[in-house]
C-alpha cells in the first residue's frame, strides 16, 4: 500500500517521469490482479495440469483433422499441407493469444444472470477495462505453444523470400489478427446484453470464426465470404497474409492484395467492437435488488 | 454423511416393472418440457450449429471435388449428407460431456437424487434423453430441412430404411448420455470431473467423426476409432439415416450401437453401486 501511495508524488517532478508513473500505476494494479489470478489457478496442481494437457490436445486434433483431409488430396482450395500449415500457426497463434487475455470475457452471461455485474459498475474504473483485467486464462498458454510450433513449422516448410520486409508483415499480421479475434470477444460480450441466454449465437461467431481461420477461405460459397471475409473479417487473420505472402492467387472474392490490409480488418472489428459494447452497456438495466 | 445403501430403493414408486415404465416416462417428459423451456438457447445452438455447417460443407466438398469427385467412397452428395447429418445431429448427441449430474455429484445435492427410490442412472438418462430428444425439433429438423432445400441433401425415404435410421439416432443419444454419465459419476471419487469432461470432449468429437468421417481415418486411426464406441454417436447413425450403409450391414451397425449401449449401462450401473457407497458429501 506504501508505494501506491508515493507513485503521484515522485511522478509530479519531471514530465517524462509522469507518463512513466502513469504506466506504472496503471500496470500495478493489474499485476497484483495477474499474480493472484495465476496463483489461484496453479494452486490445484493435478487440474492445471490437465488443462494444459488439453489445450495441447485440442491443437493436436485440429491439425489431425487437416492432416486426415491432406491425406487424400494435394491441394484443398489452392493451398497445400504446407501452406495451410502456415495458415493454421498464425490463426490458431492469434486466437490462443486474444483467448488468454480477453477470452474470459465471454463469461459476461453468468455475471448477467447472476446479476453480479452491478459490482464492477461501483468501481471507478471503465467496466470493459475492469473486465478485461479481471482475469487470465493461463490454460491457453501451452494452445499458444501449439500454435508458434505449427507457425515455425509452416514458416520451415515454405518457400518464403526472407528479408526485413517478410518478418515486419509477419509481425504485424500477427498482432493485427490477435487484435482482430480479441475484438470479436468484446464484440460479442457486447452483444450478451441482449441475448444472455442465446449465448450459443455469438459462439456461432466467435468460435466458428476460429475454426473458419484455419480454413482456407477459398473454399467458401458465396453467403460465407460475406460473413466471414468482410462482415467478421477473419480471412484477414490467416488465409489472406498468407496467400499474399506466398504470392498465390487469392479467391473470387479475396484477391491476395487484401492481405495487406489486415490491420484494417483490426480496426473494423474493434470499431464494431466498441460500438456493440457501448450499446450494451447502455441498455442494461441493472441485476435488480 | 455418509450414505448407505438404502433398502427402500427396490421398492417404492418405481417397484413393478410397469410402474418403473410409467416413472421413467414421466421423467422423460419432464425433460422434454424443460428443453422447451430455453427457447433462446435452443436458438443460439441452431444459429451455432448452421454457421459450423456451412464451413464444414465447404471444405469437405472441396476436398471431394480435389478428389476427382470422390473422396474415401464419399462423393460430393454423400459428403454434404455427412456434413448436414452430423450439424442436425449435435443438438441432441452430447459430445460435450457435460451434464448437472456432474454439478450436484460435486456440490453433493447428489445425496437428495441417492436418496430418492428411483436409480440415478436410469432416473437421469430419462430426463437427459428427453431433452435432448426435444433439441431435435429446433435444431435437428431445422437443420434436416436447410441441407435438403440448400445444400441438396437426398435422404432415402423408404419406411424400413427410415426406421432404422430413427432408431439408430435414438440409440446414438442413449448412449452418449449413458457414456458422459460414466464421466460424471468418477465424479463420487475425484469430486472435480472438468479435466475429464474436457478431455472427453476433444477425443469423442474427433472419435465420433464430428468434422472428418471416421472412414476416411488412415487405417491403424480407424481400427483405434472403432475400437471405441465414439463412432456409434455419429458416424453409424449418419451412414444407416443417408442409406449410405443399408441391409444387413445397416442391421449390424446398429447391432453394435445396441451392444455399446448395454455396456455403458452396465459399467454405469456398476460405478453408481460403487459411488453410493464412496460419496461423502461435506458439511450438512
Amino acid at each position: 500500500m506504501a508505494d501506491l501511495d508515493q507513485a503521484p508524488a515522485r511522478a509530479g517532478t519531471h514530465r517524462s517521469t509522469t507518463a512513466l508513473a502513469a504506466l506504472a500505476a496503471w500496470w500495478r494494479p493489474y499485476r497484483a490482479v495477474l499474480t493472484s489470478r495465476v496463483r489461484a489457478q496453479t494452486s490445484y496442481r493435478g487440474s492445471f495440469a490437465l488443462d494444459l494437457a488439453s489445450s495441447v490436445l485440442i491443437g493436436l486434433v485440429e491439425l489431425a483433422e487437416i492432416w486426415v483431409l491432406y491425406r487424400s488430396v494435394d491441394a484443398l482450395g489452392g493451398l497445400d499441407l504446407a501452406a495451410v500449415l502456415l495458415v493454421f500457426g498464425i490463426a490458431d497463434t492469434a486466437f490462443s493469444t486474444a483467448d488468454l487475455f480477453v477470452g474470459h470475457v465471454d463469461t459476461l452471461p453468468r455475471y448477467l444472470r447472476a446479476g453480479t455485474l452491478d459490482v464492477f459498475y461501483l468501481r471507478p474504473q471503465p467496466l470493459l477495462a475492469q473486465l478485461v483485467t479481471s482475469e487470465i486464462s493461463l490454460r491457453r498458454v501451452t494452445r499458444i505453444g501449439v500454435g508458434l510450433t505449427a507457425l515455425a513449422v509452416g514458416l520451415a516448410v515454405n518457400d518464403i523470400a526472407w528479408s526485413p520486409l517478410v518478418v515486419a508483415f509477419l509481425v504485424v499480421v500477427l498482432l493485427a489478427s490477435t487484435l482482430t479475434f480479441a475484438g470479436l470477444f468484446v464484440a460479442a460480450a457486447g452483444v450478451q446484453f441482449f441475448l444472455v441466454d442465446a449465448s450459443e449465437m455469438t459462439n456461432a461467431v466467435v468460435y466458428g470464426g476460429r475454426y473458419a481461420a484455419t480454413q482456407p477461405a477459398s473454399v467458401w460459397g458465396k453467403p460465407l465470404v460475406a460473413l466471414f471475409g468482410f462482415a467478421v473479417p477473419i480471412a484477414f487473420t490467416a488465409y489472406l497474409p498468407v496467400v499474399a505472402l506466398l504470392g498465390l492467387p487469392g479467391a473470387e472474392w479475396l484477391p491476395s492484395w487484401l492481405g495487406w490490409l489486415a490491420p484494417l480488418a483490426a480496426v473494423w472489428t474493434w470499431a464494431v467492437a466498441l460500438l456493440a459494447w457501448r450499446t450494451g452497456v447502455r441498455h442494461y438495466q441493472g441485476g435488480g435488488g | 454423511m455418509r450414505l448407505s445403501p438404502g433398502p427402500q430403493r427396490r421398492g417404492g414408486v418405481a417397484g413393478t416393472p410397469r410402474a418403473w415404465l410409467r416413472v421413467h416416462g414421466r421423467l422423460l417428459a419432464s425433460g422434454f418440457r424443460r428443453g422447451a423451456a430455453y427457447r433462446g438457447a435452443a436458438l443460439g445452438g441452431l444459429v451455432a450449429n448452421v454457421t459450423f455447417g456451412f464451413l464444414k460443407v465447404s471444405v469437405l466438398t472441396a476436398a471431394v471435388a480435389a478428389g476427382g469427385g470422390e473422396l474415401g467412397g464419399y462423393d460430393e452428395a454423400a459428403i454434404v449428407a455427412y456434413a448436414w447429418l452430423s450439424q442436425a445431429l449435435l443438438g441432441s448427441v452430447n459430445l460435450f460431456g457435460r451434464t448437472d449430474l456432474a454439478d450436484r455429484i460435486k456440490d453433493g445435492s447428489v445425496a437428495v437424487d441417492l436418496l430418492r427410490p428411483l436409480d440415478v442412472q436410469t432416473a437421469t438418462t430419462a430426463q437427459e434423453v428427453g431433452r435432448a430428444l426435444f433439441q431435435l425439433l429446433p435444431r435437428g429438423l431445422p437443420i434436416i430441412v436447410l441441407g435438403v432445400l440448400v445444400g441438396g441433401m437426398r435422404l432415402p425415404t423408404d419406411p424400413p430404411t427410415l426406421a432404422l435410421g430413427l432408431l439408430s439416432a435414438l440409440l446414438a443419444v442413449v448412449l452418449s448420455y449413458l457414456l458422459v454419465y460414466l464421466v460424471a459419476a468418477s465424479g463420487f471419487w475425484t469430486v472435480e470431473t472438468r479435466g475429464l469432461q474436457v478431455l472427453y470432449m476433444i477425443v469423442s468429437g474427433f472419435l465420433a467423426g464430428l468434422f472428418v468421417p471416421v472412414t476416411l481415418f488412415p487405417s491403424w486411426l480407424y481400427a483405434l476409432a472403432v475400437a471405441t464406441p465414439f463412432p456409434s454417436l455419429l458416424q453409424v447413425p449418419i451412414d444407416v439415416i443417408s442409406g449410405r450403409v443399408d441391409g444387413a450391414a445397416a442391421l449390424g451397425a446398429v447391432g453394435v450401437q445396441v451392444a455399446w449401449v448395454a455396456a455403458a449401462f452396465a459399467v454405469g450401473h456398476l460405478m453408481t453401486r460403487a459411488g453410493r457407497r464412496r460419496l461423502e458429501v461435506q458439511g450438512g
